[in-house]
């Protein structure tokens, strides 16, 4: 079972993770964005940080509802409400339970999947976040690290595309040969989860 | 790149700052991001709330004032506002008339606004949204973000603002705001790209003798590189491209927008070339505005809008406005 404190750990190692990567992101985001992703993730994350380090909620819902509230209120751009809808709904699915399994969390992020894909009107081969949370949420059932496995390959597979939603879809044709930044971060998100379920619980997230 | 700035993470917060001090007749709050005009809210007078991404000054905190904006929301240097801060604007400038969002047609520009519409109206605000989407360069809107919201918001702010100002109630400001769009195209041209604070490089890279056709105003590429062409080249380019996909029955408003890099002297040499092309089209022009209007930090280039006005829309247009970016009649 997952309690609030896994949760918690998850997000303090997504914030690390996208602290370690963000120019990383940046510079994916040059070619075929503004050269921001990276910046206004870190933003967010570094409030979510902020917030849990002050007060940990006391359940998995409410660690992932206010971080998504924390990435809508600072990271703007599509990346926050796109980001925020994707916590928030994860933490609304599971509720106010002290504990949940794996397979909730599995579910809840599916749900969660589906309100982004509706939210920003985006499918699968569009070049975007998606196509690397798809496949994540599709190999939870079966383990985090085939999760992770699953959204690396889906955001690597995103850079033969050609964007069809979001700031690098003007670009049309030039936009193939890019890996897309937002599959690319929601690919480190993914890692995050598995990174902290394999360190189980006595190591910290960070 | 060499820039006018402290450090790139405080740029937007040091630009209100001044804004604050050169603008008393505004309310600059500069912790929460909001331009608000010091009367709001005005007692029977719809609002109107509009923002975006920092970098297309005097785009949209510029345009705050009697006869166009009653809030603004900068956001991050090309990066959407987020909902508490147009929240916190619509409350400011609501007078229990309602509020009319401008929004610009970019995925987060749309999302944000969307969430804090929704949020507003919890709070009991009534609220109405307007899409601007004019950029005739995005030819492929079934494949794409759509088209993107440019020089027109410009034209959209100035006309629903003076609606707002005469005292039309919010379902007319509204519609109007949707007939100047629908009857508004744009194309954009870039010389240059342009350096973000944050990055401290050019956004792409353009060879010296190209040019970029059909540019956003973000920094972004457009469709199509050519061999450099002269101003009257450039002003034919430009002009069929809005021509091609609109045939105005009535005179147009006509604005010639400079990108931010682009010396006004070459601005009204641009001018004369785009009103050589649509004599010859014969597209007879009514109004005609010349600057730095809707930009894209220093890229160099112009963008070419045109709005077909009928006697209503000039009207309005006419109306006395006094903001920090567009000032007449009063």
């Amino acid at each position: 079972m997952l309690d609030a404190d896994f949760f918690r750990r998850w997000m303090l190692a997504a914030a690390s993770s996208v602290d370690r990567e963000a120019e990383r992101l940046t510079a994916l985001d040059s070619p075929i964005g503004d050269a921001d992703h990276g910046t206004n993730l870190q933003r967010g994350f570094a409030a979510v940080r902020e917030a849990l380090e002050k007060e940990p909620p006391a359940t998995p819902g409410a660690v992932l509802t206010q971080a998504g509230r924390l990435l809508i209120s600072k990271v703007g751009g599509a990346s926050g409400p796109l980001y925020g809808t994707l916590l928030r709904r994860t933490g609304k699915a599971l509720g106010d339970a002290a504990e949940v399994s794996e397979e909730q969390l599995a579910d809840a992020l599916r749900a969660a999947v589906e309100a982004v894909k509706q939210l920003g009107g985006a499918a699968p081969g569009d070049k975007t976040m998606v196509d690397a949370l798809v496949p994540a949420v599709d190999a939870l059932g079966d383990s985090f690290a085939a999760a992770r496995r699953a959204a690396e390959e889906g955001a690597v597979a995103t850079t033969p595309l050609q964007a069809r939603k979001g700031r690098a879809s003007y670009l049309g044709e030039r936009s193939i040969g890019h890996q897309d930044p937002g599959a690319t971060s929601s690919a480190l998100l993914i890692a995050a989860l598995a990174g902290t379920a394999e360190a189980g619980g006595e190591s910290g997230g960070e | 790149m060499r820039m006018l700035i402290n450090v790139p993470e405080t740029v937007v917060a040091d630009a209100l700052r001044g804004m604050a001090a050169a603008h008393p007749e505004l309310t600059v709050d500069v912790e929460n991001r909001v331009v608000v005009r010091r009367d709001a809210p005005v007692a029977g007078k719809v609002a109107l709330v509009s923002g975006g991404g920092s970098g297309h000054e005097p785009l949209h905190g510029g345009f705050v004032g009697p006869g166009m904006l009653s809030a603004a929301c900068p956001g991050e240097v090309f990066t959407s506002p987020v909902p508490d801060q147009m929240v916190r604007a619509a409350a400011a400038v609501d007078s229990g008339s309602g509020v009319l969002f401008i929004v610009k047609n970019y995925t987060g520009d749309v999302l944000n606004f969307d969430m804090a519409a929704e949020l507003a109206e919890d709070e009991g605000i009534r609220v109405a949204k307007v899409l601007v989407n004019d950029d005739v360069a995005v030819t492929d809107s079934l494949y794409t973000a759509g088209r993107r919201g440019t020089g027109a918001t410009l034209f959209v702010e100035k006309i629903a603002g003076a609606a707002a100002e005469e005292g039309a109630p919010l379902d007319r400001v509204e519609a109007l705001a949707r007939q100047v769009n629908e009857k508004s195209r744009s194309f954009g041209v870039a010389l240059s790209a342009c350096t973000t604070p944050a990055k401290g490089t050019p956004t792409f890279e353009l060879p010296p003798g190209e040019l970029e056709l059909g540019i956003g105003i973000h920094g972004e590429p457009g469709r199509e590189r050519r061999p450099m062409m002269t101003s009257g080249e450039i002003a034919e380019v430009a002009v069929q491209a809005i021509l091609d996909d609109i045939t105005p029955r009535n005179p147009v408003l006509l604005l010639v927008n400079g990108m931010g890099a682009t010396p006004l002297l070459e601005l009204y040499g641009f001018n004369a070339e785009v009103q050589r092309v649509l004599a010859e089209r014969g597209v007879p022009v009514a109004r005609v505005l010349v600057g730095n209007y809707v930009t894209s930090l220093d890229m160099a280039g112009a963008s070419v809008t045109l709005c077909e006005a009928d006697e209503e829309l000039l009207r309005l247009w006419d109306a006395p406005v006094s903001t920090p970016g567009l000032r007449w009649g009063m």
